[in-house]
């Protein structure tokens, strides 16, 4: 077995000492949308208590201390959870770069995956959580064609962009999630399978004790962290004043590689990227895209032709794409029945060139015909 | 006057079936009193004052003497006002007023008025077989109702309209015409709504056809005002025709309902409750126990509009009864089952605000999406067979041409249904093929290969292996087809309701 995690107590009491003042840091930190939080954290454990609770702050260090070293590492255990602080060699080193990194990271899954973390091999993929089918899609597939080439793909368990990113890359490699809440509690809660499934397979870190919860500062918060733990970060989806766009914009300041999706400039889910990209961010059509900004054009390549279609096949996928998005849209367009249309649609829903929602939505998914 | 005993059959209406009931009347010398026992409700014990009424404004004698009633069997509960008629001529006869010999071979059902006009009860048709059942020569009913008591056959019919007419009958002086039975429509007579209406959502009507060929059920997804409302209500009338025995069964739950109407509408019935409905409003229920919704749907077709809008104890109230094809119902001292074979359409939103994620006005929540939506994935979902997206039909779609008829539609969907009698039985459709018999559905080489293709991509589940499986062959019956072909599987996987 691999070299196990460890962490000294005084960085694990830096933890505790987050979860402590999370209601006090909530309370100055909220008065600029949480924006505040990620340079507050650069303070020192003192300074932050003096900052966020003045009145109470040497009764809340003198308790922090108080906590036997026994009982951090017994409230780690009983959560199943590891910790790993910046002095051990196994902390990721992307995190080292970063002034307010968390000082020790509490993770659920596998610890030695930590090792896996290399910049240059991992991408974080954020976006709103009130995303479209059409970035949905893409993030799934961003997601899985990352994932199977061997880079580690990071998220941030929301719904969503963020949700569908791990869905993909559970399907074909390793995902790593990033919680604002204690890392064995899941947040959202629907996302509870979903949680369940990384951490069998994958990495589930948060710099917060086991059993925190997430405040309202705790986003902008492990936002740095995943910014920091990726060589990209690639934005899919976000509202002009998405929460996406902190972690994109601390990515820039680590200079880091910036990535966005490009959305049609009508909506406004797609206004967030389509503004960094305007700002020179990176353009990302598919995982090729992210592999050539990231290893240089061409190092390495994604398989993702399909198998090859006839004439009419080809003739529905276009519709598709043109954007007749139901079997009836579709049967208008091309003037079929809804018998030929449905087979046809059926039949390009089985090579995986698209894909229908619960409600029976179509969409295109990134898998090209041969040309 | 010595004191006297009469009696006198009549029946009372338990659900949808009848039970009978014997009425007892004696008139003995004592304070003057009308006693009514027998575990009688309200209504039944209100026929007191009715009796009184009616008896003195037809020219009769209400004896000044202590009367008892007593309906038996006491343990079963009467409802309803129709032993009125029996409870009078019970008392007419004690009192020495009427003499009637044929009168114990006789059941009497009927409301009096205050007048002595006779009104028409619920449940005659029922009634009438009942009466038929134990042996009676004949049954006496209201005038209106004489139409339907004729359905049942087998039995004279008596139909009266007034109390006074029981002189002269009695006497052999005069007897009422027979009334001419109700027709019984197999299927609708042309005058309900036609799916002629639905123009363009050519996807839409070929998910009904095969709904409607296979007896699957259906689910629609669209934006309100896309038609979804509109195809449902045509979903009757694309229905094969009924058997005899089937439209006596729907006849008898109209009838106990009090709705059997002349002309009739004929064909399936067509249910469509609001979504907030009660479970016992649904399913049936109360004490004691009526038929609800899903027993009016016999043989005919549910509607539930907007189901992600339904409670969901109403919902999963309604999940053994689409299995078993009935619902029992038990209550205090009361367990009925009462039948309910019907076909399932739903209709639903995309999202709460109805539009649907593309429409650039959807303001939904993604979280208020996702609830809505996992309501659509829910126990009884999972008995939906087809989903069916429909989006606005375009302006030149509603101006355009009026699309096919009911009346070829429904011819396909009988030739298909019965290609499935032959080989499944009489009465049955692809819908009920248990899983064995799914299995022995003939699939060519390509269908089977694009089924196991579909399942090993981990699109379809176990339970929709077999969905897809009874889809595919109702859309080969449909194209007369004997094998399973792989244009017949694609369209069947492309129907398939999807589950996240």
């Amino acid at each position: 077995m691999s070299a196990a995690p460890s962490a000294c107590p005084d960085c694990l009491r830096r933890s505790w000492l987050l979860s402590h003042l999370a209601p006090y840091i909530e309370k100055i930190a909220t008065g600029a949308p949480g924006s505040r939080s990620p340079e507050l954290l650069r303070l020192s454990g003192e300074d932050l208590a003096e900052v966020a609770a003045p009145k109470v702050a040497k009764q809340i260090l003198a308790r922090i201390a108080a906590i036997p070293e026994r009982r951090l590492f017994d409230d780690l255990r009983a959560a199943q959870c590891w910790a790993c602080c910046r002095h051990d060699p196994l902390y990721p080193t992307g995190l080292r770069d970063a002034a307010d990194a968390p000082w020790a990271l509490i993770g659920r899954g596998d610890p030695a995956l930590l090792g896996e973390l290399e910049p240059e091999a991992v991408v974080t993929v954020v976006g709103a959580r009130r995303a479209s089918s059409y970035g949905r899609e893409i993030a799934r597939e961003l997601g899985r064609e990352l994932a199977a080439t061997g880079i580690v793909v990071v998220s941030g368990l929301a719904f969503g962009i963020d949700g569908c990113a791990h869905r993909g890359a559970l399907d074909a490699g390793l995902t790593v999630a990033v919680l604002g809440g204690g890392a064995d509690t899941p947040y959202p809660a629907a996302h509870r399978s979903l949680w369940r499934r990384i951490c069998e397979s994958g990495l589930v870190l948060s710099e917060q004790p086991p059993g925190a919860i997430a405040w309202r500062w705790s986003f902008p918060a492990r936002n740095r962290i995943m910014a920091a733990l990726a060589g990209m970060t690639v934005v899919v989806e976000a509202a002009e004043r998405s929460g996406s766009l902190i972690t994109a914009d601390l990515a820039a300041d680590l200079g880091r590689d910036l990535g966005a999706v490009p959305g049609p400039v009508s909506s406004r889910a797609s206004a967030g990227p389509n503004n960094l990209l305007a700002g020179g961010a990176c353009l990302v059509r598919d995982a090729q895209d992210v592999l050539d900004a990231m290893l240089g054009p061409g190092a390495q390549r994604v398989e993702k032709a399909g198998m090859p279609l006839d004439p009419e096949l080809l003739e529905i996928l276009e519709a598709v794409e043109r954007g007749e998005d139901t079997c009836d849209a579709i049967a208008i367009a091309l003037d079929l029945s809804g018998a030929d249309a449905a087979s046809a649609l059926s039949r390009l829903e089985m090579l995986g060139y698209v894909s229908c929602s619960m409600v029976g939505v179509y969409s295109r998914t990134l898998l090209q015909p041969p040309r | 006057m010595v004191a006297v005993l009469a009696t006198a059959r009549t029946f009372t209406l338990d659900g949808i079936s009848a039970r009978p009931v014997r009425v007892e009347v004696d008139v003995h010398r004592g304070l003057p009193s009308f006693a009514l026992v027998g575990l009688a409700d309200t209504a039944v014990r209100e026929a007191r004052e009715r009796v009184r009424a009616a008896l003195a404004n037809c020219g009769f004698e209400f004896p000044l003497r202590r009367i008892v009633a007593n309906l038996a069997p006491a343990s079963l509960r009467k409802v309803g006002p129709g032993m009125d008629l029996a409870i009078a001529t019970a008392l007419l006869t004690a009192s020495g007023q009427l003499s009637w010999e044929a009168m114990s071979r006789l059941a009497m059902v009927g409301e009096l008025a205050l007048d002595g006009s006779i009104r028409p009860v619920s449940g005659v048709l029922a009634i009438a077989e009942a009466a038929r059942e134990l042996g009676a020569d004949a049954v006496v009913v209201p005038a209106e109702n004489g139409p339907e008591a004729a359905m049942a056959g087998g039995i004279e019919v008596i139909a009266l309209e007034s109390l006074e007419q029981l002189l002269p009958l009695a006497a052999g002086e005069w007897a009422p015409e027979r009334p001419e039975p109700l027709p019984l429509l197999l299927s609708p007579n042309g005058y309900g709504p036609d799916l002629a209406d639905l123009r363009g959502q050519r996807h839409l009507r070929y998910a009904l056809e095969v709904a409607a060929a296979g007896g699957h059920s259906l689910m629609m997804i669209g934006p309100p005002g896309a038609g979804k409302s509109l195809a449902a209500s045509r979903m009757p009338s694309i229905l094969p025709p009924l058997a005899p025995e089937e439209a006596l069964e729907v006849a008898r739950i109209a009838s106990a309902c009090g709705w059997l109407k002349d002309p009739p509408v004929g064909g399936r019935p067509f249910r469509a409750p609001h979504h907030t409905i009660s479970p016992a409003g649904l399913v049936g229920g109360g004490n004691p126990p009526e038929a609800g919704e899903a027993t009016l749907a016999h043989r005919g077709v549910l509607f539930l509009d907007e189901l992600c809008e339904f409670r969901r104890d109403t919902l999963e109230a309604m999940r053994a009864p689409l299995e078993t094809g009935s619902v029992a119902i038990a209550r205090a001292g009361a367990w009925r089952q009462l039948p309910c074979r019907f076909m399932l359409v739903a209709a639903a939103n995309p999202c709460p605000c109805g539009r649907g994620e593309g429409d650039a006005e959807c303001s939904c929540a993604p979280i208020a999406v996702q609830r809505y939506q996992g309501r659509l994935s829910g126990a009884l979902a999972d008995r939906i067979d087809i989903l069916a997206a429909i989006r606005q039909p375009s302006a030149r779609e509603i101006a355009g041409e009026p699309g096919e008829s009911s009346a070829d539609v429904r011819e396909r969907v009988t030739v298909a249904r019965h290609r499935q009698e032959r080989r499944l039985g009489s009465g049955r459709c692809n819908a009920e093929m248990t899983p064995a018999e799914a299995r022995e559905c003939v699939l060519s080489d390509e269908a089977a290969a694009l089924l196991a293709e579909a399942y090993s991509r981990r699109r379809l589940s176990g339970r929709a292996h077999d969905r897809v499986l009874r889809l595919a062959q109702t859309v080969a019956d449909l194209a007369g087809i004997e094998t399973i072909g792989r244009e017949q599987m694609a369209q069947a996987l492309q129907l398939r309701r999807r589950d996240q």
